[in-house]
């Protein structure tokens, strides 16, 4: 037996249905001891190191600064590190290629200290003027950086990258030597940190980026990156191969010797080769499935694969304000009183998400107790009633049509012939469905053209305000023409608070404010299903753990083993 | 023969000037772009996309920069794919498609064709309306219901073939067999109507007065008429199996390029759309030059002198 062997404990049953984020990020550390002595199961390394994953869609592109998709993220994240990282089960920052930092005490200067065996995967040093190379790289306009706005937060930066000031030098960004990295902001920034560790703010390495033409440098032949694993293998639409990068400065973390990282955008075939022993890990689970899923990971409890795992995303409709009859906030109310959530869940979509009662989900401390039911009850029933009559239309009377646009597929429609089906009950009121392939319905709701809009928002960081900063006037995702002053203004005076409990009281204003007047509907909170191995462990202080994918789901496969039962 | 073999060869470079006008065109008529997604981009930043792509150029220009670029064979880079061009991905994918698509294909013309003379050989006899019904099966069971089929009975049942990937020779049989189920019952069909449209012939009944043997009959004399429908069939089935199927690759999850095909145009991936069309159009027009040829071997009556 050798040293690393350990008792492990599972505690599936706790996580398996919608415990709250948070909670659910503890269970991973504390469920050890009392689950010993209920499983008493002992594993050893397995031989074989060799990680198969689901990954969705083949990537678009795995070069940091142009990056936008989950596919190619689950891959950068891998293969690149930044300043810092997060961890896995807090998502506090962790220190990365920044050994430390210092936050001066206005909250817009940031200073790293760039570890001294920090390297590229080609042997050579990683320096803080790498840092200040490629985050130009993404403000640079013709790099044409879809997320350049990440780092907008920068002295200069949302100019340099509008082309207002040419001169990169005015940027906020500047390397006194090389193991010093120092960031001036534009306005104090407090989840400016947990912003490091994403993706866009990744050093992409100069020497070959200015090497090859166009973006010929992320090519399996040239590529070179700086997190624990390194891509050996990209074959489009087969495989992406990784394996470990043998100049990370923490290799001995990295146990796993190859990942695999498979597009299959077939949920079924994702299935069986998951059945088949070919994946230790899925993307995503068939939505009709589930069920029998469920059924069985009650039974098997330790050994069970299918988990569903909280999701730091929110599923709502989008109101247009200036539409009648939703441009009064009465008739807004009334529809989402009387939409039974817990119904949509548990009936249509099965994989344990959480009925929506606000609209940003428990996030990192914050969370708001929002007045939406999550049943229909005849008390919000009265209330919607009256509100509608209130407006000048009792009973739904003289109504103007209201039409629910939604992108197609399949589970969107069945929920929105259920909210049809529930407003007519409960209001009898009538309403339409529309539906429009994914680039019109994009196409639609940039022009306004709807009612109510079906949406779904995924944080960027572990924060309200990747939320709530959507809805100031004028917002580029904001889309429903919706505009309120003291909004703007809290969430204004959020972005320049540093004490989090005063930030957070911020938010609450403007959330409040937010569900009173519901320019959206909240509807639920997404979770993320997959078809796990129990094989997999993370090591955590020298233990065997199972692994639960933090609420952004990202996940950096380091401390990650494969282990086999004795 | 010759002169007509180079006039046509001639007459694809209009047929791919108009599919490439038409498609340029309609393609920018569809709403929303490449660069249109849930998380709405900047407008300043979507300039500096559209300007790295040159959309920011009027489409006439934008037009004529691309048929310029295709003249010159290059297809450009694709909008999603930002690392690869289109030329790499045509090259990696297609061969994919091709050996799937050709493995499928001789399937489906030996099965088809054989089943059809099988059946034509006796009509209306029990053996004729078994193997009908079956090719009827074949037309109505689409791909993605044949596929997972095959995939449980051979590859999770009887584990003769991985489930599915791309990774051992072996993983091209169920994607080939599914690709070429449904061709094979169409082959069938048609080879059966061939027959016993030629079967009424008078030289037939003359070969039939000579004593010639049953056998010798169908294959000497019959077939040779019979397969004309088959071989006009042939063209466009050839190049719509060889460029590879959504479906097909999806569900064996193989890298082929019937999902560029499609997907490039949900993404809106302006230049793959463009590159897989014209592939394909060439594809097609070559495919029916081919089967033009053929019929003159088969048919005394069609000459192209």
């Amino acid at each position: 037996m050798s040293g690393f062997t350990r008792v492990l404990g599972v505690f599936l049953p706790l996580v398996l249905m919608n415990v709250s984020c948070t909670k659910c990020n503890k269970e991973s550390t504390q469920a050890l001891p009392s689950a010993q002595s209920k499983t008493g199961q002992t594993f050893k390394e397995a031989a074989d190191q060799t990680l198969n994953l689901g990954n969705g869609a083949e990537p678009k592109e795995i070069d940091p600064a142009l990056v936008t998709g989950e596919p190619d993220g689950n891959v950068v994240f891998n293969i690149f590190e930044g300043l810092v990282t997060l961890d896995n089960d807090t998502l506090e920052p962790q220190p990365a290629v920044a050994e430390s930092w210092t936050i001066s005490p206005d909250g817009k200067t940031y200073t790293f200290k760039i570890r001294k065996n920090a390297k590229w995967s080609d042997g050579s040093e990683l320096t803080a003027e790498d840092f200040v190379w490629s985050w130009t790289r993404v403000l640079t306009p013709m790099t044409a950086s879809e997320y350049a706005y990440q780092l907008y937060y920068v002295k200069n930066g949302e100019d340099f990258n509008k082309g207002k000031i040419k001169d990169p030098n005015m940027l906020g960004l500047k390397a006194p030597d090389k193991y010093t990295f120092v960031v001036e902001l534009a306005h104090p920034t407090p989840f400016f940190l947990k912003l490091c560790a994403f993706y866009t703010l990744n050093p992409t390495p100069k020497q070959v980026v200015t090497k090859f033409p166009g973006q010929e440098w992320t090519k399996e032949e040239n590529i070179v990156s700086n997190g624990p694993y390194k891509l050996v293998e990209w074959k489009l639409n087969r495989h992406i191969k990784a394996v470990p990068n043998e100049y990370y400065w923490d290799k001995d973390a990295v146990k796993l010797k190859e990942i695999y990282f498979y597009p299959i955008e077939n949920s079924d075939t994702e299935e069986k080769m998951f059945l088949s022993g070919k994946l230790h890990l899925t993307n995503t689970v068939p939505p009709l499935r589930i069920p029998k899923y469920e059924e069985e990971a009650k039974k098997m409890g330790a050994d069970a694969t299918y988990r569903a795992f909280p999701q730091l995303a929110s599923y709502f409709y989008r109101f247009n304000v200036k539409r009648k009859p939703v441009d009064d906030w009465r008739v807004r109310r009334a529809l989402a009183l009387t939409i039974d959530r817990t119904a949509l869940v548990k009936n249509i979509l099965h994989a344990g998400q959480v009925p929506a009662t606000s609209f940003t989900p428990p996030v990192h401390g914050y969370s708001f107790k929002g007045d939406l039911p999550e049943t229909v009850t005849p008390a919000a029933i009265a209330e919607a009633k009256k509100l509608l009559a209130e407006a000048g239309y009792p009973d739904g009377k003289g109504m103007e049509k209201i039409e629910i646009h939604y992108n197609t597929l399949e589970a969107h429609k069945k929920i929105a012939v259920a909210i049809q089906s529930m407003w007519k009950t409960n209001l009898g009121i009538d309403v339409g469905l529309f539906n429009q392939e994914w680039k019109v319905y994009l196409d639609t709701q940039v022009k306004m053209d709807f009612t109510v809009s079906r949406a779904g928002w995924v944080a960027d960081y572990p924060d309200p305000n990747t939320f709530l900063d959507m809805f100031v006037t004028g917002g580029g995702n904001n889309k429903t023409n919706w505009s309120n002053k003291d909004y703007d203004h809290y969430i204004e005076q959020a972005g320049q608070t540093m004490d989090e409990a005063k930030r957070f009281d911020y938010f609450h204003k403007a959330e409040a404010i937010l569900l009173k007047e519901l320019p959206v509907l909240p509807i639920y909170f997404y979770t993320r299903p997959r078809l796990a191995t129990p094989l997999l462990k993370r090591i955590v202080g020298g233990k065997y753990v199972v692994w639960v994918p933090n609420v952004i789901d990202r996940t950096v496969y380091k401390n990650f083993v494969l282990v086999e039962k004795i | 023969m010759l002169k007509f073999i180079l006039k046509r060869l001639l007459s694809v470079i209009p047929v791919l000037w108009v599919v490439a006008t038409i498609t340029f065109f309609l393609m920018r008529l569809a709403p929303g772009g490449p660069f249109s997604s849930e998380k709405q981009v900047p407008e300043e930043i979507l300039r500096n996309l559209e300007a790295k792509y040159h959309m920011d150029e009027p489409l006439p220009m934008q037009y004529v920069r691309y048929l310029g670029q295709v003249a010159k064979g290059d297809l450009g880079p694709s909008f999603r794919y930002t690392s690869r061009t289109v030329n790499e991905i045509i090259a990696e994918t297609f061969p994919v498609s091709a050996v799937v698509g050709l493995l499928g294909l001789l399937y489906a013309l030996m099965i088809g064709v054989l089943s059809g003379i099988f059946a034509a050989s006796k009509p209306n006899s029990l053996r004729d309306y078994l193997s009908m019904a079956f090719s009827m099966i074949g037309i109505c069971l689409p791909s993605f219901v044949i596929g997972p089929m095959f995939m449980l009975i051979f590859a999770i049942k009887l584990e003769w073939f991985n489930v599915s990937g791309w990774n051992e020779p072996k993983d091209i049989v169920l994607p080939a067999l599914t690709l070429g189920t449904m061709y094979a019952a169409y082959f069938a069909r048609l080879t059966r109507a061939g027959i016993l449209d030629v079967i009424k012939q008078d030289y037939i009944r003359t070969a039939h007065a000579k004593g010639l043997p049953e056998w010798l009959v169908m294959f000497r004399h019959t077939l040779k008429g019979g397969l004309l429908p088959t071989v006009s069939f042939l063209g466009p089935a050839a190049a719509a199996i060889l460029t590879g199927s959504l479906v097909v690759e999806s569900i064996f999850n193989i890298p082929g390029l019937g999902r560029f095909f499609v997907q490039s145009a949900l993404n809106r991936d302006y230049t793959l759309v463009m590159g897989t069309v014209l592939f394909i159009a060439l594809l097609i027009v070559v495919m029916n030059l081919l089967v033009d040829i053929a019929y003159a071997f088969l048919n005394p009556r069609i000459s192209y002198d």
